[in-house]
C-alpha cells in the first residue's frame, strides 16, 4: 500500500509541472495552431497523465484525459483545425485534470464528487463529433492504459535527448530544469511521436529532485555551523598553537563556500511563477475583450523559493491590473493611433543585490489629475496636502489603503484587495513597490525583492541588556544628538517628543518604552531614523552595536500577536535576538501616515544648511563631507586591505571596494593606518552599484551648519575650507578624491 | 468513580515525568523530544508572561514556557535553576520549564481517571486525566494545551 502511495506522490508532482508546460503550450497554439510541435507536446503530457491513470485506477481522471487525447491525436494529425472552441474545451479539460489531481492529493481517489468530468467530456466528444470523423473503436474508458489511441506511425526508437530546441517564441521560458515527461510506470510505447527528436525539453540527467524540507534544514544547519566557526575562529586568534590557527581559518573558508552553495540551492528562476502568466493573460484579454501580447524577459533571474511564493499573488495582482486598468480595448488603442494589440511586458533582473520585476504595459497610463482628484473624494488626503505633492507623491497615493482606482468594481481587479495589499504584501518579505506612468504611453510598476529572506542585513541594538535586530531595508539613518542641541532639537509636543532634523519635524519613539520599559533620561540621545510604507519616525536606542548578515528565523505560534517581532535570529555568541519589525512598531504604537505628512507641511521648503560629516584626517586636521553623499561608516580590520594593481582595496558586500587614503588626496601625510582598524566613509558613486571607500583617521561628528566657504587652504582635493563648530575644516572635493580611486564618479 | 474512562485520555502507557511546584507531570514519551539543562535565555518583551524567553536549540529558534506561570502557580525561587522539557506541538517545539527531571515511567495496568474537579481551574485546563500510580498520582499533560498561552500582547505600560 505504501508502494502505491509513493507512486501516487511521485505521479502528482510530475503532472502538476505537466500541467503548467501544458497550460503555457495551449496558450501558444492558440496562436500558432499548426504547431505540430507543441501539439506533440501536449499530447505527451496527456498521454502520459492518462497511461498513469489507467495503471492506477483513477477511472475519471482516465475517461477524460482519453477523449482530450483522442482530441489532440486528430489535432495533430491535421485532421481537425484548432478553433476556439477546441482551445476552451482544451483548457477546460486541462483545469477539471488539474480539479481531479488535487482531489487524489486530499483523498487519494479521483472520485471527488465536486469535480464533475462529465460536462467537459460530452463537450470533447461533441467536438469530435461535430468534425464528422467516425469514432475511433477504443473511445470506451474502460480502455487498458496500454492501447494505444494514436495512429499506427512507424515505430521509431527515441533518439536521446539531442540539442536544445530552438526557441521559436520570445514568451516561451527557456528550458526550465524539469524533467520531460517521462513514460509512466505503464509500458505505454512513445514511439508514436515522430517529431521527437528535436524538440525534447532538455531532460536533466543532472539534475535531483530533493525534499523541500531536506533544503531547509540544511539551510539551519549551514547557520549552526558557520556560528560555531565564528565561536572556534575567536578562540583560535589568541591561540599559539599553528596548526590550529591554520586548521580554522581552512573551516572558515569551507563554512563560507557552503553557505553560498546551499543557499543557491534555494534559488529558484522567476520563470516557475510566470509560467502561469500566459494562460492568466489570455483568459483576462478575452474576458475584457483586450488584445494584449505577453513579453517576458530575464525568467531565469533567480531568487530564493520562499520569496518566490510569497511574490506570486502580488505579480498577478499587478498583472490583472495593467490588463483591466492600463491596456484599452483595440478600437479605444487605435483611435489613439496605438497598435490595437497591446503589449504587457514582465521583465525581471538583478541590481545590486535585489531582484527586480517590471510590469510594463502600453496603455493609457495613469493620469496624475484623476488620481488626485480620487484620492481626495475618497478622504484618502486633504486638497492641502495633494497640492504640495510632486507627480511622483501623487501615483504614489494608489497604494494607500482605501484607494481604488476602478471606475466601476470588476471582477478582475478593484475588489477591495487593491494596491495597499500588493505593498503590503512586497514589503513584508523586504521588498518595495513603485509606479511611474506616462499619461498615454503606458505605466510601468517596479517591484524589488531582496534576493533572500534568509539572510538580511540588519543593524543591531541594544536595549535593556538585549539586542534586537533592525532589517538594514528600513534603516535611513543614524542621529545622535548631545548636550546643548538635545534642549534645542527634541522638543515635547503635549507629551509626543519630536526632533527637528533638517527643518522637518520627526516623531521619536523610545525602543525601551515600546518594550514595555522606561527610557533612561541621558545626556545624549542616539536616534535610529527608520522607514516602513509612508511612516517615518526616530527610534531612539541605548546603543548600537554594528551592522550585520543576520539569518531570520521564524518565532513561535505563542509569539505570532506580537506584531512588533518579524523573527528572530542567532547572534555570533550563539544568543538569540529577536529581530524589530518595522511596520509593525510603528502600528503598536500609532505613528501614521498622517503625522509625517503634518510634519512635511511644516518643513521649510527653503533651508540652506547642510549637513557635513566632520572627519579627523593627519592627525587631528579637520576635513567635511556633505552627509548625502555618505552611504554609510564600516570599519575593516588592517589585513582585509588587498592590493588590485596599485590600488587598495577591500572585500566588500560580495564585491570589491576600492579604497582612497583622504589625507593622501587632500595633500597631508597619511595616519589612517595607526590602528588595527581602518576607518571607512563609503560613498555610492552615480554609476549603479559602484562605490568608492574613503579612508579616514575617525569621524568626529556631523553637523548641520549654513557653509560660508572661503577660497583659502584651496588645492587638489579641496575645494576650500570653513568654519565649522569653531575650527577651520577643509571642505573634501569629493569628485577629485574619488576620481583618484580610478572609479568613475 | 474508578470506571470512567473518558475518550480524551488517550492509551500512551509510557511517560515522562517531571515536578512543577510539587505536582508530579507526565507527558507522553512521543511527545517529547528531548530534555535539557538551563539554557541561555533571551527574554521577549511585551509577550504573555507564561513566555520566558527564547532559547537557541541547535540553530532553531524556540520558545520556552514556564509551567508555573502558566499552571497559576507560585514562582520559582530566585536560586532554583528550571529543566527544559522539549515537546512537539502541533508542528513546532516549544520548551517547557520545568522545577526538576523524573524517571521515564510505565503506567500499563494503572486505569486513567479523569482530573478531580477540585483541582484549580488552570492546572485542570492542561491536565488530560490522572493516573495514581503506587507512591505518587501522576498527572498526565496536554502539550498541546499547556504551550497554547494567551496571545493578546501585554500593552500596560504603552507610549505616547
Amino acid at each position: 500500500m505504501d508502494d502505491d502511495a509513493e507512486i501516487i506522490a511521485e505521479f502528482l508532482v510530475e503532472s502538476h509541472e505537466n500541467l503548467d508546460q501544458l497550460d503555457r503550450d495551449l496558450v501558444e497554439l492558440e496562436q500558432q495552431p499548426d504547431s505540430r510541435e507543441r501539439l506533440s507536446s501536449i499530447f505527451r503530457t496527456i498521454h502520459t497523465i492518462k497511461g498513469t491513470s489507467g495503471f492506477l485506477a483513477f477511472n475519471r481522471l482516465e475517461q477524460l484525459t482519453h477523449v482530450g487525447e483522442t482530441l489532440l491525436s486528430r489535432l495533430r494529425d491535421g485532421e481537425v483545425v484548432m478553433t476556439p472552441p477546441i482551445a476552451e474545451g482544451l483548457l477546460s479539460m486541462v483545469d477539471t485534470v488539474r480539479a481531479l489531481l488535487d482531489g487524489i492529493e486530499r483523498t487519494g481517489r479521483d472520485t471527488d464528487p465536486a469535480v464533475d468530468v462529465a460536462p467537459v467530456v460530452a463537450v470533447i466528444e461533441g467536438l469530435l463529433a461535430a468534425d464528422s470523423v467516425t469514432e475511433e473503436p477504443d473511445v470506451s474508458p474502460a480502455a487498458p492504459a496500454a492501447t494505444e489511441p494514436a495512429p499506427p506511425v512507424a515505430p521509431e526508437p527515441e533518439p536521446a535527448p539531442v540539442a536544445v530546441e530552438p526557441e521559436p517564441v520570445a514568451v516561451e521560458p527557456a528550458p526550465t530544469p524539469e524533467p520531460a515527461p517521462e513514460p509512466a510506470p505503464t509500458p505505454a510505447p512513445t514511439a508514436d511521436e515522430p517529431w521527437d527528436g528535436v524538440e525534447r525539453r532538455v531532460a536533466v540527467d543532472a539534475s535531483v529532485r530533493v525534499d523541500v524540507d531536506l533544503l531547509d534544514d540544511l539551510v539551519d544547519l549551514v547557520g549552526e555551523l558557520v556560528l560555531t566557526r565564528n565561536q572556534l575562529l575567536q578562540r583560535s586568534l589568541g591561540s599559539a598553537d599553528a596548526e590550529l590557527v591554520r586548521a580554522s581559518q581552512r573551516l572558515d573558508l569551507v563554512a563560507s563556500e557552503l553557505q553560498e552553495s546551499i543557499m543557491k540551492t534555494r534559488m529558484q528562476p522567476i520563470g516557475q511563477v510566470w509560467s502561469k502568466m500566459p494562460r492568466v493573460v489570455r483568459d483576462l484579454s478575452h474576458q475584457l475583450g483586450r488584445e494584449v501580447e505577453l513579453v517576458m524577459e530575464g525568467h531565469e533571474t533567480e531568487l530564493d523559493r520562499s520569496l518566490l511564493e510569497a511574490v506570486k499573488d502580488p505579480l498577478t495582482h499587478l498583472v490583472r491590473n495593467s490588463l483591466d486598468h492600463g491596456i484599452e480595448p483595440p478600437d479605444v488603442r487605435r483611435a489613439a493611433g496605438k497598435d490595437p494589440k497591446g503589449t504587457l511586458t514582465l521583465r525581471a533582473y538583478h541590481e545590486s543585490g535585489q531582484v527586480v520585476v517590471e510590469i510594463a504595459d502600453d496603455g493609457k497610463g495613469i493620469d496624475p489629475a484623476t488620481i488626485g482628484a480620487v484620492a481626495v473624494e475618497r478622504g484618502v488626503v486633504t486638497r492641502d496636502q495633494l497640492a504640495r505633492m510632486d507627480g511622483r507623491d501623487v501615483l504614489g497615493l494608489i497604494f494607500r489603503p482605501g484607494f481604488s482606482t476602478a471606475a466601476a468594481v470588476s471582477n478582475i481587479s478593484g475588489r477591495g484587495v487593491g494596491m495597499d495589499v500588493v505593498r503590503t504584501n512586497i514589503e513584508r518579505i523586504g521588498g518595495s513597490v513603485d509606479v511611474a506612468s506616462e499619461p498615454g504611453r503606458g505605466t510601468t510598476t517596479r517591484v524589488r525583492i531582496p534576493l533572500t529572506l534568509a539572510i538580511i542585513p540588519a543593524l543591531v541594538v541594544g536595549e535593556g541588556g538585549e539586542r534586537y535586530a533592525i532589517p538594514q531595508a528600513n534603516l535611513v539613518e543614524l542621529v545622535r544628538i548631545e548636550g546643548d542641541d538635545l534642549r534645542r532639537q527634541v522638543e515635547d509636543l503635549a507629551g509626543a517628543p519630536v526632533l527637528r532634523l533638517r527643518g522637518k519635524l520627526l516623531p521619536l519613539v523610545s525602543l525601551a518604552e515600546t518594550l514595555g520599559g522606561t527610557a533612561a533620561a541621558d545626556e545624549a540621545l542616539t536616534v535610529v531614523v527608520l522607514q516602513s510604507d509612508d511612516v517615518r519616525f526616530g527610534l531612539c536606542v541605548s546603543e548600537v552595536h554594528d551592522t550585520q548578515e543576520i539569518v531570520v528565523k521564524p518565532i513561535g505560534r505563542q509569539l505570532k500577536a506580537l506584531t512588533m517581532y518579524a523573527g528572530a535570529t542567532i547572534m555570533g555568541d550563539g544568543r538569540v535576538a529577536l529581530i524589530l519589525d518595522v511596520a509593525g512598531i510603528a502600528g503598536t504604537i500609532g505613528v501614521a501616515a498622517t503625522q509625517q505628512e503634518a510634519a512635511d507641511g511644516r518643513a521649510v521648503a527653503t533651508d540652506d544648511r547642510t549637513a557635513l560629516l566632520v572627519l579627523e584626517v593627519a592627525d587631528g586636521r579637520r576635513a567635511a563631507l556633505p552627509l548625502a553623499a555618505v552611504a554609510r561608516l564600516e570599519e575593516f580590520g588592517r589585513d582585509r586591505v588587498e592590493r588590485s594593481g596599485t590600488s587598495e582595496v577591500v572585500q566588500y558586500r560580495d564585491g570589491i571596494l576600492p579604497l582612497v587614503r583622504l589625507a593622501s588626496a587632500i595633500g597631508l601625510p597619511d595616519t589612517s593606518d595607526q590602528g588595527e582598524q581602518i576607518s571607512v566613509v563609503v560613498h555610492e558613486t552615480s554609476t549603479a552599484g559602484g562605490a568608492v571607500g574613503i579612508v579616514i583617521d575617525k569621524v568626529l561628528d556631523v553637523v548641520e551648519v549654513t557653509v560660508s566657504s572661503s577660497e583659502v587652504g584651496r588645492r587638489t582635493g579641496v575645494t576650500g575650507s570653513a568654519i565649522v563648530q569653531d575650527r577651520v575644516t577643509d571642505l573634501v572635493d569629493l569628485e577629485a578624491v574619488v576620481a583618484r580611486s580610478g572609479v568613475p564618479a | 468513580m474508578t470506571t470512567v474512562t473518558t475518550t480524551a485520555i488517550r492509551t500512551a502507557e509510557q511517560y515522562c515525568t517531571f515536578w512543577v511546584a510539587g505536582l508530579f507531570f507526565g507527558v507522553a514519551v512521543d511527545e517529547v523530544q528531548e530534555v535539557l539543562r538551563r539554557q541561555p535565555m533571551t527574554p521577549v518583551p511585551r509577550a504573555d508572561r507564561a513566555v520566558t524567553g527564547l532559547i537557541n536549540l541547535r540553530g532553531q529558534i524556540v520558545t520556552a514556557v514556564d509551567l508555573r506561570v502558566r499552571l497559576g502557580l507560585p514562582d520559582r525561587e530566585g536560586d532554583e535553576l528550571p529543566m527544559n522539557v522539549i515537546v512537539r506541538s502541533r508542528g513546532e517545539v516549544v520548551s517547557l520549564l520545568v522545577d526538576d527531571i523524573g524517571d521515564v515511567i510505565d503506567t500499563a495496568g494503572v486505569d486513567p481517571q479523569p482530573a478531580p474537579s477540585t483541582m484549580p481551574r488552570a492546572v485542570q485546563d492542561v491536565v488530560r486525566g490522572v493516573r495514581p500510580l503506587p507512591e505518587s498520582i501522576l498527572l498526565v499533560l496536554d502539550a498541546d494545551r499547556a504551550v497554547d498561552v494567551s496571545t493578546t500582547p501585554d500593552t500596560t505600560g504603552g507610549n505616547p
